[in-house]
C-alpha cells in the first residue's frame, strides 16, 4: 500500500467497493434463486389441470387450489374496483386540491405511517367494522375492503409521486388558457401521469393478494367447499390455503403447498410484470 | 415617431391598475401601481430580477391566485372590468387574457391537439371550425408551412423556437385580447428570437402584447411603451422612445446603460 500512488489506492478502492456492490446483488438474487429452484423441484410435477380445478380434499392426492384461486381472483378484482377509486381520488385531492395547511401536513405524515402500520392491525379493524358492524361477516366484500385500507396508502402516496413528476409548466399552460382544475386534471395532469399512477396500483393489488394474517382475522376460511360465486360469499384464498397445507404432517401436503406456492408466485410476477411494462412504455414515451 | 404615440393616447385603454400592492406574505412584492395600457400596442416592462416586473404581469390573468400568501389591494381593470372582483369567472378572464411563458411549454400531445385544447376546454364541438381555428392561428405564428405535413406529430419534437411558436398559437386559437409574454424568447436561439420579435409587429394589430423581457435591445426593438420596475416600485412608464433616449428618472438611466442590474 505504502509504495503506491494516490491514483492506484483510489482505483483499488473502486474496485472493492464495485465488488462489494456486485456481492450484494447476488447475495439476494441466490437466496430468491435456491428458494424458487426448492418450490420449483418439490411442486411442479404437482400441477396439473386437476390441480387447478380440482375443490380442496382431506386427501392431498385429490385436492385442488380452486376454491382458494377463485378466491384470489374475487379478491383480486374486488379490492381493485373498491380500492383504485378512492385511492386514486385522494392522491388527487391531496396532491391537486388541498391546501399545504398544517391540517394537510398532519394528514400527510398519518398517511405515510399507514403505509408502515402491520397488515394484522388492517385485520383487527376489518374484523370490528366490515365484519362486525356493517355485518358482513366472513364474506369476500369484508375481506377486499380490509386489503382495500391496506393497499390505499400504498396507492395514495405512489399516485401523489406520479402526479408530482408532471412539471407544473403543463399545467400553467393549460390553467392559462382557462382551463378549469379539473379540467386541466384531466385532460393534462392524469393522461401524463397514468403510467405511474397504474404502476402504483398494480404493485399495491399485488401486495394485496400476498397477504394472509388481515384475511385469517376477518374469517377467510382454510376449507371452503365451493368456489364463491357472489361477494357475500365465504372464501379462501391460495397464501390461506398454503398456510394449511404447510401445517399439515403429511408429505404429500407439502408438495400440494410448493405447487401451489408456484401459481401464487406466476401470478405476482405476472402482476409485477405488467407494472414495469406500463412504466417502461410510458417512460419512453413523455421525455420532458 | 410623434405621430405614432399621438395614435397610441387616441386609442382604447384596455388595461389599468390603480394603487395596485402586490403581498407575499408579509413581503411587499408590489408597490401602489398605477398603469394605463392601450390597445393594440406593445407594452415592456423591464427592470433586474425580482423587481416584480413577473408578478404584476401575473396579475392581469390571475396566475398569481396559486401562490400561497398572495393578496392584492387595489383595482386591476380589464375592459373596464375589475378583475380581481368575486363574481369574476377567472376562466373566462383567461379567455380573453392570453399567456406564453418563459420556457416553451407544449403539451405532451399532438401538434394539432395543442392548438386544439383551448378550444375544446372552452366547449367547442365544430370539428370543422377546430380546424380551420388551428390552421389559422398556425399559419399567424409562421408555424404552418413547417409542420403543415406532422399535425399529428408530438409538439414535443419540434425545436425550442418552434414549440414557443406553437405556444404563442395556442393562444391564440382562443381568440384572446390581450397576450401576456413572460420572457418569452430567453430560452431560444437569435434566430428564433428574431422570429418570435417579428411575430410581434404582426401580432400587435389585432392583439395587445405585455411583455416581461430582460432584454434591453429586445424593449428598445419591439414595444411601444416601457415601463421600468425596481424594487417593486414602477419608477418610470413611457413612450418606449423617450425611456430610451431622454430617461426622466436616474435610476432609469442606470439601468439601461447598465450600470447595474
Amino acid at each position: 500500500m505504502k509504495n503506491m500512488t494516490n491514483a492506484q489506492k483510489n482505483k483499488l478502492i473502486d474496485n472493492a467497493f464495485k465488488v462489494f456492490g456486485i456481492a450484494c446483488t447476488f447475495f439476494g438474487l441466490i437466496i430468491l434463486a435456491i428458494l424458487i429452484f426448492n418450490i420449483v423441484e418439490v411442486g411442479l410435477s404437482r400441477i396439473d389441470w386437476d390441480f387447478i380445478k380440482d375443490l380442496p380434499s382431506r386427501r392431498a392426492q385429490k385436492a385442488g387450489i380452486y376454491t382458494a384461486l377463485m378466491g384470489t381472483v374475487w379478491i383480486l378484482f374486488l379490492t381493485a374496483i373498491i380500492a383504485f377509486p378512492i385511492g386514486v381520488g385522494a392522491g388527487i385531492y391531496l396532491e391537486e386540491y388541498g391546501k399545504k395547511t398544517k391540517w394537510a401536513s398532519l394528514l400527510e405524515i398519518n398517511i405515510a405511517n399507514l403505509a408502515g402500520v402491520p397488515s394484522i392491525i388492517y385485520g383487527l379493524l376489518g374484523l370490528e367494522i366490515f365484519v362486525r358492524i356493517f355485518g358482513l361477516g366472513g364474506s369476500l366484500l369484508a375481506g377486499s375492503l380490509t386489503l382495500s385500507l391496506l393497499i390505499l396508502p400504498i396507492i395514495i402516496v405512489s399516485t401523489r409521486e406520479a402526479l408530482k413528476a408532471v412539471p407544473s409548466s403543463i399545467k400553467d399552460a393549460s390553467v392559462a388558457l382557462g382551463a378549469s382544475k379539473w379540467q386541466t386534471i384531466w385532460n393534462q395532469t392524469l393522461p401524463a401521469s397514468i403510467g405511474g399512477v397504474l404502476t402504483g396500483v398494480i404493485l399495491a393489488i399485488s401486495r394485496a393478494i400476498g397477504e394472509t394474517a388481515p384475511l385469517i382475522v376477518v374469517g377467510a376460511l382454510a376449507y371452503v367447499p365451493f368456489a364463491p360465486s357472489s361477494p357475500m360469499d365465504e372464501f379462501t384464498v391460495m397464501p390461506i390455503q398454503i398456510f394449511n397445507w404447510v401445517s399439515r404432517p403429511q408429505h404429500e401436503f407439502a408438495v400440494n403447498a410448493a405447487a401451489a406456492i408456484i401459481i401464487l408466485l406466476l401470478f405476482t410476477f405476472m402482476m409485477n410484470g405488467v407494472a414495469v411494462y406500463y412504466r417502461n412504455k410510458w417512460q419512453k414515451k413523455i421525455k420532458w | 415617431m410623434t405621430g405614432s404615440e399621438e395614435l397610441i393616447k387616441e386609442k382604447k385603454t384596455i388595461i389599468e391598475a390603480r394603487n395596485v400592492n402586490v403581498f407575499y406574505g408579509h413581503f411587499q412584492a408590489l408597490k401602489d401601481i398605477n398603469i394605463i395600457m392601450k390597445e393594440n400596442t406593445v407594452t415592456a416592462f423591464i427592470g433586474p430580477s425580482g423587481c416584480g416586473k413577473s408578478t404584476f404581469l401575473r396579475c392581469f390573468n390571475r396566475m398569481n391566485d396559486y401562490i400561497e400568501q398572495f393578496h392584492i389591494k387595489g383595482e386591476i381593470l380589464i375592459d373596464q372590468k375589475k378583475i380581481y372582483w368575486k363574481s369574476v369567472a377567472v376562466e373566462e378572464l383567461r379567455k380573453e387574457v392570453g399567456m406564453v411563458f418563459q420556457k416553451p411549454n407544449p403539451f405532451p400531445k399532438s401538434i394539432f391537439e395543442n392548438v386544439a385544447y383551448g378550444l375544446k376546454i372552452h366547449g367547442v364541438k365544430d370539428k370543422n371550425f377546430i380546424e380551420e381555428r388551428v390552421v389559422k392561428s398556425l399559419k399567424d405564428v409562421a408555424l404552418w408551412d413547417e409542420v403543415k405535413d406532422d399535425l399529428k406529430k408530438s409538439a414535443l419534437a419540434l425545436s425550442g423556437g418552434q414549440q414557443q411558436r406553437l405556444c404563442i398559437a395556442r393562444t391564440l386559437a382562443v381568440e384572446p385580447k390581450i397576450i401576456l409574454m413572460d420572457e418569452p424568447t430567453s430560452a431560444l436561439d437569435p434566430i428564433s428570437t428574431a422570429k418570435i420579435e417579428e411575430l410581434l409587429f404582426d401580432l400587435k394589430q389585432k392583439y395587445t402584447i405585455v411583455i416581461v423581457t430582460h432584454n434591453m435591445q429586445q424593449a428598445a426593438r419591439i414595444s411601444d411603451k416601457t415601463a421600468f420596475f425596481y424594487m417593486g416600485d414602477l419608477v418610470e412608464y413611457d413612450d418606449t422612445k423617450t425611456i430610451f433616449t431622454n430617461p426622466k428618472q436616474e435610476k432609469t438611466q442606470n439601468y439601461i446603460t447598465g450600470r447595474f442590474g
